[in-house]
């Protein structure tokens, strides 16, 4: 495998590292995230980040971006996302309007053969390149970190847009020539398993499947992101959540979810939850009529050995 | 450590998850980054380039266990019998009781006593007390002979009896009652027992670990890791599955109900190109000087088929039945109609079950519960069944309508009334036939396979997740 790029200085000294500087900036990791953060740099490799739907795959990505104090550039998928909207675009208008430009200035002097060659030089430049996400990670100077979030809405035949750059960090534009990487960014890719991905994809990447934190770590970061929740409190709000996620539900709380609930538990004043409290506010964790319904029938009813 | 590393990627690859040569490649690579000596470090690392779907992280997991746990003392980091022991000598200190001679471990300790510190230990959720009392177990109750060619569950079973963890759950919560002041409130029960059970189950594990550490030092990581070879859960049969395995399989199918929509809304609209849009075409032509450069179609909306579930739920492939029942409820958004029948050898349509109810466990049970399908005995009768239903809804089957039978039409020697099928056909627009055995089995004993599939548009095998997501796939 030829790597145009190579790998650079590296970010992180140590795993251990990883994990403080991420602490740092309010993202719990657990041994596994962080060995993965380390791993990606030191390998200058993607990172495919799996899991269910907010367990913090995005802000993985913002944290490292802010612990390592590089610009995050996101590119956001979506069905039908296409080569113009990932990687770069010809202003078609610009173009045209220096064409009308030059046809104007130009009639006079009566020169026409010899000017089309200078346009077409002209058109094709720097100047009239609109770059979108991709493109402006692989050429930017300083440090960045690049988001790809949510993968799996693309279909697969753009996914191939991503390849080049995955595993040599660098883009073909016809017109310019290849561009390089001046540093290898750090990517992360999200997916939320909508549809498997191309086995190209998963082979350029780092694997980290993100699940729902343990309730030690769960606690922690309820505690690090509503300061004001008592431990007690935090104790029972994770408990509670963890025992929702245990029951057959549409959609199971997110660790958002949870913190959300905290942040509103506090608002109300709340200190410990009894089936009441817990009930009333079942509709920040849950989005489902019927899940609601279902939760808040488990939560009264104590389970009968 | 290249040879260690070879041995044990072939151990993966034997034990089915696909690693590709730049994996192979990256692994190595990332395994100079990672000092050997964090186990856990290493593990991560190795799985993050090997491991590319969480469905195999468990088997990757075992394999990882077996593979580095005997490789010589250079390979086991931790030494669980320094810490293990250690962990006893405190837990006698804390029980007050005398050195007993014959050392410092457990080994004198009678089955009470032993109950009584497992009891405390799970109290206060000493991990390290937990991992100590389940070697004594499995030492203990276990009854583990050398050469023996049992497999671990046998001393799983035997272990987990002695230390009666139902008993043992009983008293902690006795305990935990006992403790709060006026009783437990319901959601504190819950909240309490939740707790405890996970606590066990970590117990549990602990215990089956340690078996696996004795059988492989007992037989050598390679045979173990052979008789450990599991599976992965799209290849789960599921006539054979087991319990777990059921619960598993259950989990997986939420997601593939999810995957399998999005794929075929997707597949429905980019099938082929619609008519031109005139309004797109113009206002796009607008950024090339009115020249219409780029003409934009419109996006067909094709019709979305009906489709008629016909199951087999006598015993034999109840559980099949469940999980295709499952999958193509759940994706009935993409159907413009689905009705279900059920059948033993009475049939009955289903498809109010389904209606406005969101949980699906719930409509299978009633369905399991309520509907009218047995006629005679309660043993398959495809023949009779099929009968019924031509009778009955024949009529309505219309050429929107893919019909899809499922079963392993095992007949019990009944007359077949394959003409059913026949009909069948002539009125809709597919007839498929699922059959959750395998493909050897059919048309042996009383299985008249071939005597429906000749009137069937296809007679698919369908004995596990990915053969039915294909299937489906294939239908719409």
């Amino acid at each position: 495998m030829s790597q145009t790029a190579t790998v650079g200085t590296p970010r992180f000294p140590g795993v251990r590292d990883v994990r403080e500087g991420l602490r740092s900036v309010d993202y719990l990791a657990d041994d596994g995230i962080a060995g993965v953060v380390y791993l990606a740099d030191r390998l200058g490799k993607p990172v495919l980040i799996e899991g269910p739907a907010g367990t913090g795959k995005t802000e993985l990505a913002k944290s490292v971006a802010s612990m390592t104090g590089s610009r995050l550039i996101r590119l956001q998928c979506y069905e039908g996302l296409d080569e113009s909207k990932a990687l770069y675009e010809w202003n078609y208008k610009k173009q045209l309007l220096r064409i009308q430009a030059q046809r104007v200035t130009e009639e006079a002097a009566a020169q026409s053969d010899k000017t089309w060659s200078g346009i077409e030089d002209d058109i094709f430049s720097e100047d009239f390149l609109l770059t979108r996400p991709l493109l402006e990670a692989i050429r930017a100077e300083e440090p960045v970190v690049l988001l790809i979030d949510e993968v799996d809405r693309v279909e697969v035949e753009t996914e191939a847009l991503l390849l080049e750059i995955l595993s040599d960090y660098q883009v073909s534009i016809p017109e310019l020539g290849t561009v390089t990487a001046a540093q290898i960014p750090l990517v992360f890719l999200t997916s939320n398993n909508t549809r498997e991905l191309s086995e190209a994809l998963k082979r350029r990447c780092l694997y980290l499947h993100l699940d729902y934190p343990d309730l030690q770590r769960e606690k922690e970061i309820v505690l690090t992101r509503v300061p004001e929740v008592e431990e007690q409190l935090a104790d029972q709000i994770v408990r509670i959540v963890r025992s929702l996620r245990a029951l057959e539900l549409k959609k199971h709380p997110s660790v958002s979810e949870t913190i959300d609930w905290a942040r509103t538990l506090v608002l109300l004043g709340i200190n410990s939850i009894g089936t009441e409290e817990a009930t009333a506010t079942l509709h920040i964790l849950l989005k489902y009529q019927s899940d609601i319904v279902k939760a808040a029938k488990e939560l009264s009813v104590a389970q009968t050995a | 450590m290249l040879d260690v590393l070879t041995g044990f990627i072939g151990e993966l690859r034997s034990a089915g998850l696909p690693v590709s040569l730049t994996e192979n490649l990256d692994a190595m690579e990332a395994v100079q980054h990672i000092p050997i000596e964090d186990r856990d470090a290493f593990k991560y690392a190795l799985a993050a380039t090997l491991v590319k779907s969480n469905a195999h992280w468990r088997t990757f997991e075992t394999v990882f266990d077996v593979y580095f746990s005997l490789r010589g003392p250079q390979w086991s980091i931790e030494d669980p019998d320094a810490q293990a022991d250690a962990a006893a000598d405190q837990a006698q200190a804390r029980m007050g009781g005398e050195q007993r001679p014959g050392g410092g471990a457990m080994e004198g300790l009678t089955q009470e006593e032993l109950a009584e510190i497992l009891f405390k230990a799970m109290m206060r959720d000493d991990q390290a007390m937990m991992r100590a009392i389940s070697r004594e177990a499995v030492t203990r109750y276990a009854g583990m002979e050398p050469g023996r060619p049992v497999g671990g569950t046998y001393y799983l079973y035997r272990t987990l009896r002695n230390l009666d963890l139902e008993g043992l759950m009983a008293r902690l919560m006795e305990a935990a009652q006992e403790e709060a002041d006026g009783g437990l409130t319901p959601l504190e029960e819950r909240l309490t027992r939740d707790e405890y059970e996970i606590r066990i189950d970590q117990l549990r594990k602990e215990v089956e670990a340690e078996i696996r550490r004795r059988l492989v030092a007992d037989r050598g990581a390679e045979a173990m890791a052979k008789t450990l070879r599991k599976p992965l859960p799209e290849n789960v049969d599921f006539m054979h599955a087991t319990r777990e395995e059921l619960g598993q399989l259950r989990k997986a199918i939420q997601p593939l109900t999810r995957k399998l929509a999005v794929r075929l809304a997707r597949k429905r609209r980019h099938g082929r190109k619609g008519p031109l849009d005139f309004r797109n075409t113009v206002r796009h032509s607008l950024s090339y000087g009115g020249v219409p450069a780029e003409p934009k179609f419109k996006y067909p909306r094709p019709a979305k088929p009906e489709i008629v579930v016909v199951a087999d739920i006598s015993g034999s492939v109840a559980a099949f039945a469940r999980f295709t029942l499952h999958l193509v409820h759940a994706i009935s958004s993409q159907f413009s109609r689905v009705r279900s029948f059920v059948f033993v050898d009475g049939i009955d349509e289903v498809t109010r079950y389904f209606e406005g109810i969101e949980d699906i466990t719930e409509a299978i049970h009633k369905v399991n519960t309520e509907a009218d399908v047995i006629w005679v005995d309660g043993h398959s009768d495809y023949g009779h069944a099929f009968e019924v239903f031509w009778d009955r809804w024949g009529k309505e089957m219309n050429p929107k309508t893919s019909v899809l039978l499922l079963g392993d039409a095992r007949n019990n020697y009944h007359a077949s009334q394959a003409w059913v099928v026949k009909e069948l056909r002539k009125k809709a627009r597919h007839v498929y036939w699922l059959n959750p055995e395998p493909r050897s089995y059919w048309d042996t004993g009383d299985s008249i396979v071939s005597e429906y599939a000749s009137h069937c548009d296809g007679v698919f095998e369908c004995r596990n997740l990915k053969q039915l997501e294909a299937f489906v796939e294939h239908l719409a």
